[in-house]
């Protein structure tokens, strides 16, 4: 059910306007002002080409940009693209509202889907104002297989160069597989389409107020989905586009995504556990692609980063990992680069006894997910060095390898989820 | 002769009988004050049982354990802090009871002694919640202030930790020093001191002894994260 209140007068006005839609289409927007217009063109070309027929909207629910981010998605004109002959037999009105002042995933999603709620959309597309490499036929990708058959969730897969997207290779697609017992490659999502009927029960979630839901409601999202049973399918979209990361962005992704996964292990405790297995999910288009670009990193600078996150988070660790885990991960630091290998089935047990302390709340959940940072440093270095020079088949094996030790592992966090100290 | 001794039976008997009424009016108040006592440590023991549940229901151990105060106790050799608490409770219940039962005696200086502990027990709980309060602050931000600083390749980490720690802790010591009354002005001079000597032994340190240190270090950091984090890191996502 839409939640009115999250949605200011006007914007309800512009809505009401509106009236019902086939498609709703949301930009969650944040000072996007550099890559916003070719998304907005790209959508509208899409539009044109894949649904002149359906009624569409698209809604900019921004976090108070300050570069006119707002501005330039109503702005683009879509006379630009009406240049290639095609036309739409509708208007395409192009709303945008404010939600708040900062950058709040969770707070954007949510006026998305209850602004698709409100308008009763058949089918809810978000897209990533950043996605620079979008293309028209991903609307049609996306949004197919919720119109055509019948599915309620369709994710993204995308193809990477090898070492990008570590961290969703190494920890959260292996960890989401092996708990949620669906092979899901892409659990958080920057683009994706969803039906009226998930939209309406995931906003019903009651987690919206707190961390997971403000910061990671991407991967609660691709949990409901799976928790309460819903269609799920996957299409391949094509190139993710490279973004510019710092390290503190790598922390800041860790609490969206890695603090996000851990908390809903909580609620869903008695789905999850009785799970043995992992089944595949319906893939539209490639299972996964991987290019083989070169790209310059400073495994030397990896391998310190993670030697002095050993060495001086030893107390912050202590309370979380055992004590097996930790003099493991003091023997991987004493090891030179060459010799480097933070193994599987110690990252594996690693990470779920960081899921465990983070159910018990050992220390501050925020502070245990800080500290897997560094360890997944040694982690990401480990699966670059042993995919540096293997072919795109080889690190996708690498990949499976490790998924198939998350699986075996799963009966240690349930001992260590059950252990009382 | 007989005189003197009639005198003398006279005196003891007179003497006796007082005795005897001193007695008659003390002994109830001592039986009463017994009794107080007696009944003072069955609830002292049904409330430091009640505290040792409440405490376990809570998980008061889990907190405790987050402000670094267990293992401080587990050094020393000492009970839990649910423990120790419990037997505070126990014993703050009973000495109440027990000086209650004094105060029934009547003695005059006992009774002043009795209402001071009295008005002494707000301040002193005070003083314990602003030490337990100010250890968790101190704990939580020392923790968080290394995970950030290692994070972000900030190598003096465990100096900077430390450093939080101490002077959070100073500031809750003199803060339940000065709620407690005690020596509230040699605290505050020697906090201040401290505080103010470590800052400017600090900044002399940084901005004159090493300024050609903290220039090269400033401008490399400044320089070149931006540079190397380009270079480093790829979307983990």
């Amino acid at each position: 059910m839409a939640d009115e209140t999250l949605l200011n007068d006007d914007f309800l006005r512009q809505l009401m306007n509106v009236g019902e839609v086939d498609i709703l289409i949301g930009l969650p927007t944040y000072n996007n002002a550099a890559t916003i217009e070719p998304v907005v063109r790209a959508i509208q070309a899409g539009i044109l080409k894949c649904f002149p027929r359906e009624r569409v909207v698209i809604i900019d629910a921004d976090g108070g940009s300050q570069d006119g981010t707002p501005d330039l998605v109503t702005g683009v004109s879509i006379d630009d693209v009406r240049a290639s002959r095609v036309y739409a037999l509708r208007t395409l009105p192009v709303i945008a509202t404010r939600y708040g002042a900062g950058q709040d995933s969770g707070t954007a999603l949510r006026t998305i889907l209850s602004a698709a709620d409100l308008l009763r959309a058949r089918a809810c597309v978000v897209l990533s104002p950043e996605s620079s490499t979008i293309e028209p036929d991903w609307l049609q990708r996306l949004v197919l297989p919720i119109y055509k058959e019948d599915f309620d969730l369709v994710s993204p897969i995308y193809r990477r160069q090898k070492f990008a997207g570590v961290l969703m290779r190494n920890l959260l697609y292996p960890m989401t597989r092996a708990i949620y017992g669906r092979g899901i490659r892409e659990p958080y999502a920057s683009e994706f389409a969803i039906s009226s009927r998930l939209a309406t029960d995931f906003l019903s979630n009651e987690k919206w107020g707190d961390q997971a839901g403000r910061n990671g409601a991407e991967i609660l999202l691709t949990v409901t989905a799976i928790t309460s049973k819903y269609r799920l399918c996957q299409a391949f979209l094509g190139d993710k586009p490279p973004q510019d990361r710092s390290a503190a962005d790598l922390v800041e992704a860790m609490r969206r995504t890695v603090g996000a996964l851990f908390s809903s292990l909580d609620s869903n405790f008695q789905f999850w556990s009785s799970i043995a297995n992992s089944e595949p999910i319906k893939t539209l288009g490639s299972e996964s692609e991987v290019t083989l670009d070169p790209v310059a990193v400073d495994f030397a600078r990896m391998r310190e980063m993670f030697v002095t996150g050993v060495a001086e988070l030893e107390p912050v660790l202590r309370p979380i990992i055992s004590e097996a885990t930790l003099l493991e991960l003091q023997r991987i630091a004493a090891l030179d680069l060459s010799a480097f290998r933070y193994p599987a089935d110690t990252w594996a047990r690693t990470v779920y006894e960081f899921a465990a302390s983070y159910h018990k709340a050992v220390i501050s959940q925020d502070h245990i997910v800080q500290a897997l940072v560094p360890l997944y440093r040694g982690r990401a270095l480990t699966f670059m060095m042993e995919n540096q020079s293997t072919s795109a088949e080889d690190v996708e094996k690498n990949v499976e390898s490790l998924c198939g030790e998350f699986e075996r592992s799963k009966p240690y966090l349930l001992e260590r989820w059950a252990d009382r100290k | 002769m007989w005189t003197l001794w009639t005198l003398i039976v006279t005196e003891l008997m007179r003497t006796l009988r007082e005795l005897e009424e001193g007695i008659a009016h003390y002994l109830p108040r001592v039986i009463e004050m017994l009794v107080i006592a007696i009944l003072g440590w069955l609830i002292a023991y049904l409330v430091k049982a009640a505290v040792r549940s409440i405490l376990r229901w809570s998980r008061f151990s889990k907190l405790s354990a987050h402000t670094g105060a267990t293992q401080l106790l587990n050094q020393a050799d000492l009970p839990s802090t649910t423990e120790l608490l419990s037997r505070f409770a126990f014993w703050l219940a009973w000495v109440g009871f027990v000086l209650l039962g004094v105060s029934v005696l009547g003695i005059v200086g006992l009774q002043e002694y009795t209402a001071r502990f009295f008005l002494f027990l707000p301040r002193l709980f005070g003083a314990l919640l602003i030490l337990f309060f100010g250890l968790l602050a101190a704990s939580f931000f020392s923790r968080a202030a290394l995970l950030a600083a290692v994070n972000a390749e900030f190598r003096p980490s465990r100096l900077l930790s430390v450093s939080i720690r101490i002077f959070i802790s100073m500031f809750t010591l003199s803060m339940a020093f000065e709620v407690l009354g005690i020596a509230e002005r040699t605290v505050m001079i020697a906090f201040g001191t401290a505080f103010g000597a470590v800052m400017f032994g600090l900044a002399i340190a940084f901005g004159l002894g090493g300024q050609d240190l903290a220039r090269e270090f400033l401008e490399k950091r400044l320089a070149q994260r931006a540079q190397r984090s380009r270079e480093d890191e790829l979307s983990p996502l």
